[in-house]
């Protein structure tokens, strides 16, 4: 285990000015329209100090802790994707001219230091690193390897876990395992707050080493720290039993509780777009009125919109309840087909964000207590 | 070869949708080098006689002249647009199909013999076939050029039916819903303003009509968590999209039960 560093909140001060100093845009939580998103940040007064958030399905509120903690809230609904695959960017461009056609040259792939990712956005990173890599390493989407190989991960652990959440069933959280630069654990102490730092890299190492004013964590010190998060293991919001949970999902495709969420559901595409590892991308041809400049432009997109699975002039997932169907199937089954894995982080964010509180977790126990395994119904002439 | 000449006509309307192509600046110079605009009495006294190869109709029908004089521009019409909501859902004054028209007009005019009107003001497309509609009140000017563009292009536009949240969160505002419980129409609008009012923390107003797949009770019923009376909701659904069939349906589901329960 890499040494563990203590400091006060000058010392996260310090951090973020060394990165910024590094070259690194620091990108961390900020308060913004009643609300944490993730927005450049110059110092430690950036941080959202003594600020928590409320989540329940369909509602975000930010109320005053009455500490003094910079870390005592998990995620909003910003997610590290934004940096790394923006949710609009020009892929391509070029003009006609006397000389040819000519290709505007990329723009250079922005330096990032991402500051405060959590332990369930470190596991998301690592699930859309899986996607937009090739099973022999290659990547399929230059921007987002360009960008992300390049970005400086400061983790911060969870102490104070959302209504939403439940990264300890994804097996996600709340405490970071890998992937991260530097870690960070936020212990009140006596309405003092401390802060119990580690590298995971070389570079965390050489950065925390260069900082300068920190103290080698006590033992007492460490274990104060495991014992915060140990304690938020036991304080998630929810749960989702992921017990044959992909077979389960595959086997119900005619379960009745489809239509009922489709019922309820406004295919706003909410759910998706907040989602940190849900990666759909829609693709605009423009041409200018004169036909001489052409832009390739990708934007966000979701399998909640009707244009996601238009082929041969109609859509394919026309009834509401099929678009849910897919998205929640995707993120905890089929995901699995196509990366070896699941799609969903726990973070919460589709719970939170939906308008009519939709729950995944909610709906995948439906969906579990309603199995239609056994009952062998027919789908498609298979019995299922 | 010649280029394919331009109309722009209008019918019950404020005018601002027509001001938006003006409004596009620079850009109306590329519109006139790739359209002649050959009818556009509001930019140009130059009247050139039909028919048009592009139209571009604003305005609701709300009457009998005008429900005739659009067939002829139809005739004289190879492909045409209807802009904003006043052309695609009857616009704000659709709120007289509601009403009492002979009461309107004998309250507010001396002589209402002399008057000529319809009971309702409804979008062109209850009239005359639509080519394609560009929505909003009023429209987006740069979704105006896209139109131009990819009718002279001779291909689909690039205009989304999606909901409004999808730019929201593209655009990385807070939803005002969750966030503060301020209600907001934009899970059933249709995208195009670029998520305008909730990035002012304002719920959104539905500007750019339905979007693909509306799911307008269920949204309603959301309100009615954060609040909001079936009077209020009848309020919301009826603005400048209040003809569009499904904000039509659930304003006058919520003005029933708002009778029924004396509010
Ligand atoms: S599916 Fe929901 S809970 Fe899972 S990672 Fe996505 S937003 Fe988070
Ligand atoms: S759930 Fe839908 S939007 Fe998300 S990755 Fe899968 S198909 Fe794409
Ligand atoms: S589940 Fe919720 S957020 Fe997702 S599309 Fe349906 S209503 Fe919108
Ligand atoms: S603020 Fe309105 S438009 Fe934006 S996500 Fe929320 S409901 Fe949708």
């Amino acid at each position: 285990m890499s040494e563990m560093y203590v400091s006060g909140q000058s010392g996260i001060g310090r951090l973020i000015e060394a990165l910024a100093e590094r070259g690194h845009r620091v990108i961390g939580p900020v308060v913004r329209n009643q609300a944490l998103v993730y927005d450049e940040i110059e110092g430690v007064e950036d941080l959202p100090k003594g600020w928590t958030d409320l989540q329940e399905p369909g509602k975000y509120r930010l109320e005053r802790r009455g500490d003094e903690k910079l870390f005592g809230y998990v995620v909003g609904p910003s997610s590290w994707k934004q940096y790394l695959n923006p949710p609009e960017e020009v892929l391509w461009s070029g003009t006609i001219g006397p000389d040819g056609f000519q290709t505007d040259p990329p723009p250079e792939p922005p330096l990032y230091a991402f500051f405060g990712v959590r332990p369930c956005e470190l596991a998301a990173l690592a699930i859309l690193d899986n996607v937009y890599t090739t099973t022999d390493g290659v990547p399929t989407f230059g921007g987002y390897t360009a960008t992300r190989e390049k970005a400086f991960i400061v983790a911060v652990n969870c102490s104070d876990p959302g209504g939403n959440c439940f990264c300890v069933s994804m097996d996600t959280g709340p405490t970071a395992k890998a992937g991260y630069d530097i870690s960070i654990t936020e212990v009140a102490h006596s309405g003092n707050m401390r802060y119990l730092l580690s590298s995971g890299s070389a570079a965390g190492a050489e950065v925390l080493a260069g900082l300068g004013g920190l103290d080698e964590a006590s033992s007492d010190e460490i274990e104060a720290g495991d014992a915060v998060l140990a304690r938020a293991a036991e304080m998630m919001g929810r749960e989702l039993d992921t017990n044959d949970l992909p077979d389960l999902l595959k086997g119900n495709v005619l379960n009745p509780r489809w239509a009922s969420v489709g019922d309820r559901c406004l295919a706003c595409a909410n759910c998706t777009m907040v989602c940190p590892t849900c990666f759909c991308n829609t693709v605009d041809d423009n041409l200018s009125l004169d036909g001489t400049h052409a832009t390739r432009t990708r934007k966000w997109d979701s399998c909640f919109t009707l244009g996601f699975s238009y082929m041969h002039g109609q859509p394919m997932r026309e009834a509401v309840s099929s678009r849910y169907r897919q998205w929640i199937t995707h993120k905890l089954s089929s995901w699995v087909d196509q990366f070896g894995e699941m799609g969903c982080v726990g973070c919460g964010r589709c719970i939170t964000w939906c308008p009519v509180g939709i729950d995944i977790t909610h709906e995948a126990g439906a969906i579990r207590r309603g199995d239609l395994r056994d009952t062998h119904i027919t789908v498609g002439g298979h019995s299922s | 070869m010649a280029l394919p000449k331009l109309a722009v006509y209008k019918f019950a309307s404020c005018d601002g949708c027509q001001l938006s192509i003006l409004d596009v600046e620079d850009l109306l110079l590329d519109i006139a080098s790739v359209v002649h605009i050959a009818n556009f009495p509001e930019a140009s006294r130059e009247v050139v006689e039909g028919p048009y190869d592009l139209t571009l109709v604003e305005g609701s029908i709300s009457t009998p002249h005008d429900a005739e004089r659009i067939h002829e521009i139809r005739r004289q019409s190879k492909y045409l647009v209807t802009i904003g909501a006043c052309a695609t859902a009857g616009g704000i004054q659709a709120l007289k199909n509601w009403k009492d028209t002979d009461l309107f007009m004998s309250t507010v005019y001396a002589h209402p013999e002399y008057l000529e009107t319809l009971e309702t003001s409804t979008p062109i497309k209850n009239h005359v076939e639509v080519n394609f509609e560009l929505r909003g009140c009023p429209v987006d000017k740069m979704a105006l050029v896209e139109v131009v563009a990819a009718f002279v292009q001779g291909r689909r536009p690039n205009i989304p039916e999606y909901s409004v949240c999808v730019e929201c969160k593209r655009k990385g505002t807070p939803c005002v819903m969750v966030s503060h419980g301020t209600p907001c129409l934009g899970p059933v609008t249709q995208a195009g303003c670029g998520a305008l009012c909730p990035s002012y923390n304002r719920g959104c107003y539905g500007c750019f009509g339905p979007m693909e797949s509306p799911n307008t009770e269920m949204l309603a019923a959301a309100w009615q968590r954060l609040g909001a009376s079936h009077r209020d909701l009848v309020d919301a659904f009826r603005g400048f999209n209040a003809y569009a069939e499904p904000f039509r349906i659930t304003s006058d589901h919520h003005e029933a039960l708002a009778v029924a329960k004396g509010e």
